[in-house]
């Protein structure tokens, strides 16, 4: 039997093994960020210990950034925590793009926009969404902060074998649907938790076709279905993609990397724990409505009802879920008015995101009750956007265009909706609280957030609207 | 971190499926540089009203769980962000032990980095657990080294842990001192590589 990209990028990172223990396994590369790293940091400092591998490691600032007036931060305590990680760099030697640098943005953007992450390679950080590097052919996968501070220590991890887990997606797309749907669709069907102690690879013509930042949109939310990482075997899209950028080689070396990624795809014969195999010919528009990932329903659905629960436990679940939410059971998807609309998040906030998203809104109008926000991945992100003329297509419809961060996926800075306002957002969370005390999210892709700005509700993207960018 | 052999305290239940990082500790307090003083804002949206006062209704506030040490929740507990500022809370409020069906990956994973036991039982028994503690104040036994968690009424269950780190807690011992002395191994690994990047 054939071997599958996770077994063979495990294998080639084992540092030491034991029978009956976890493998001891190597990282290529770390990424950091303000908010999981200050503790790390002053437990090396503790004990006297240093960073391994400085040049393997790589910092930048996205949690806590404004994305108005980006170096005036009303907020002391997120202030400090902002100039540790200046301090922690500087002092342990880790390249930082700072709030200064023209490659600052969100940790999953800027890692494969800068070539950083690459084919075959471990990646970590301290943040649940490492999984979108795995779009590049990686094992990629998040940790908590004593982890990070191992890795800063030792540049390796005590892991245990992850189980594999084959997502094949074959069919044809509709149109307007995009990587967004599918992956909410997945996660509608399979729940937050059915991925627990797997790698996913995902495959199949769907994937095939798809882009890289494509990819990346479902990678990203491998997590929310509860795997350890999700990955997509390396080919031509993946190296066109990587060809030219910062830290991938050049010329003739390059050529010659290649000819490494090319082994790394999973055998014909490889075999999975376990497979699930997705119709993409009937997935539509995908809009979540609850306070989970998988509480999501198609656009032409309804919020189900609580008579049609499984058990006593998701009844319970499903209650407070659209109590929270302000909704009611049987409710028409496409009836729900929203008055907020975030476009960004290391989930959708790449140029080929924030491109469809234009094409949708050019030449109309953000609804008059509406406030929409467009907050670039990155600062290269932002550049090249504007470079098109994004940010004016943009601007002249209504949306406030921004500096590059996390924004409005965690407000974890002033970008907050309020309590009991109602939010179409391209991230990747729906919980309880999670853009602001009382704030009710709905997760959907990037044309699907820009036609809710334009309507002031959700609209079907595939039969009302035009939408020449799909 | 120091090791431990056996846990006593009294549970408390909180029967809810999927809780998420971002509700055992939300975003607005992970700003801070430290491992502490993180357990005053634990739980804090379902804790607090929006007033500020404590919410009467929620678990942890009921006179009965005061001083609790055991968490028994439901299935897929801990789920979403990697923050380990979760843990922290959960340890700086008192909690020693969390019981549930099953948990995240990450979040279990910084559990037991800090020390703290997150125990998967049966579902059955979890619902016998959840069902014990709502009624009356419960305390529960659980042995690391017997790998049980016990009553004082006869339940008696067993949970799995893995070899590894059932010694690394039981003798309190630090990661990164073990994995250093491997120090050399690891530049073997460096050396004989073909450099990636």
């Amino acid at each position: 039997m054939g071997k599958t990209i996770i077994d063979k990028i495990w294998e080639k990172h084992v540092v030491h093994q034991e029978e009956g223990e976890p493998d001891l396994i190597y990282i290529d590369l770390h990424l950091v960020h303000e908010v999981t790293s200050p503790q790390a940091f002053s437990g090396l400092r503790m004990k006297k210990r240093r960073v391994r591998q400085p040049e393997r490691t790589f910092a930048t600032m996205d949690h806590n950034v404004p994305t108005v007036n980006r170096y005036k931060i009303d907020d002391p305590v997120a202030l400090n925590q902002m100039t540790t990680l200046e301090k922690n760099c500087l002092e342990f030697g880790i390249p930082l793009a700072g709030m200064d640098s023209p490659e600052q943005g969100i940790v999953h953007v800027i890692g494969p926009e800068l070539g950083l992450t690459q084919p075959g390679m471990t990646i970590v950080c301290g943040d649940s969404h490492t999984s979108t590097h795995g779009a590049l052919g990686a094992i990629a996968f998040g940790i908590g902060t004593s982890e990070v501070e191992h890795v800063l220590a030792t540049q390796t991890l005590w892991q245990t074998k992850p189980k594999t887990l084959k997502i094949e997606i074959n069919g044809q797309l509709r149109k307007g649907v995009t990587s967004k749907d599918v992956i909410l669709y997945i996660l509608s069907k399979h729940g937050v938790n059915f991925g627990q102690g797997h790698v996913i690879e995902y495959c199949g013509e769907v994937i095939k076709r798809m882009s890289m930042e494509e990819r990346m949109t479902i990678c990203n939310m491998s997590i929310e279905g509860g795997a350890r990482a999700g990955l997509i075997s390396p080919d031509e899209t993946t190296f066109s993609y990587l060809e030219g950028r910062k830290h991938t080689p050049k010329g003739e070396a390059f050529k010659k990397t290649v000819m490494q990624w090319r082994e790394l795809a999973s055998d014909d014969d490889a075999g999975f724990d376990r497979t699930i195999m997705i119709d993409a010919n009937v997935i539509t528009p995908m809009v979540s409505w609850g306070t989970n990932p998988s509480m999501t329903s198609g656009i032409k659905d309804s919020i189900p009802y609580l008579k049609d629960c499984k058990n006593e436990l998701e009844q319970k679940s499903l209650e407070r879920a659209i109590d929270y939410m302000g909704l009611k059971e049987g409710q028409k998807i496409a009836d729900i008015e929203i008055q907020h609309v975030f476009i960004g998040s290391c989930t959708n906030s790449r140029l080929e995101d924030l491109r469809q998203a234009a094409e949708m809104v050019k030449g109309k109008n953000v609804h008059p009750t509406v406030r929409a926000l467009v907050v670039p991945g990155s600062q290269q992100v932002k550049k090249e956007a504007e470079s098109e003329g994004l940010d004016v297509i943009f601007q002249k419809a209504g949306f406030e265009w921004r500096e590059s961060g996390c924004s409005m996926c965690l407000s974890m800075n002033n970008d907050i909706v309020p309590s009991g306002e109602r939010c179409a957002s391209t991230s990747n969370r729906n919980f309880e609280g999670r853009q602001g005390t009382g704030a009710r999210t709905h997760l959907v892709s990037p044309v699907m957030a820009a036609a809710a700005a334009l309507y002031g509700r959700f609209v079907d993207v595939s039969e009302k609207v035009s939408v020449e960018a799909l | 971190m120091s090791g431990f052999r056996t846990i006593v305290g009294k549970a408390v239940a909180m029967d809810r499926a999927n809780v998420d990082t971002d509700q055992i500790i939300p975003k607005q307090f992970l700003k801070r540089i430290e491992k502490t003083g993180f357990g005053q804002y634990l739980f804090y949206d379902w804790r607090y009203t929006k007033e500020g006062e404590e919410n009467p209704d929620f678990e942890l506030n009921q006179p009965k769980n005061q001083s609790a040490s055991i968490l028994i929740a439901n299935e897929n507990f801990g789920c979403g962000s990697s923050r380990e500022h979760a843990p922290w809370a959960l340890s700086d409020y008192g909690f020693k032990v969390v019981i549930a069906p099953s948990f995240a990956d990450i979040f279990h994973q910084n559990c037991l980095k800090n020390g703290m036991l997150p125990l998967k039982l049966q579902a059955e028994e979890v619902a016998y657990l959840i069902e014990k503690a709502q009624n009356q104040p419960y305390h529960l036994t659980i042995d690391l080294e017997k790998e049980t968690v016990t009553d004082n009424n006869g339940f008696l269950a067993s949970f799995p842990i893995t070899a590894y780190w059932k010694r690394m807690l039981l003798n309190g011992w630090d990661e990164i001192e073990i994995t250093l002395q491997l120090d050399e191994k690891i530049a073997q690994f460096e050396r004989s590589r073909a450099v990636i990047s």
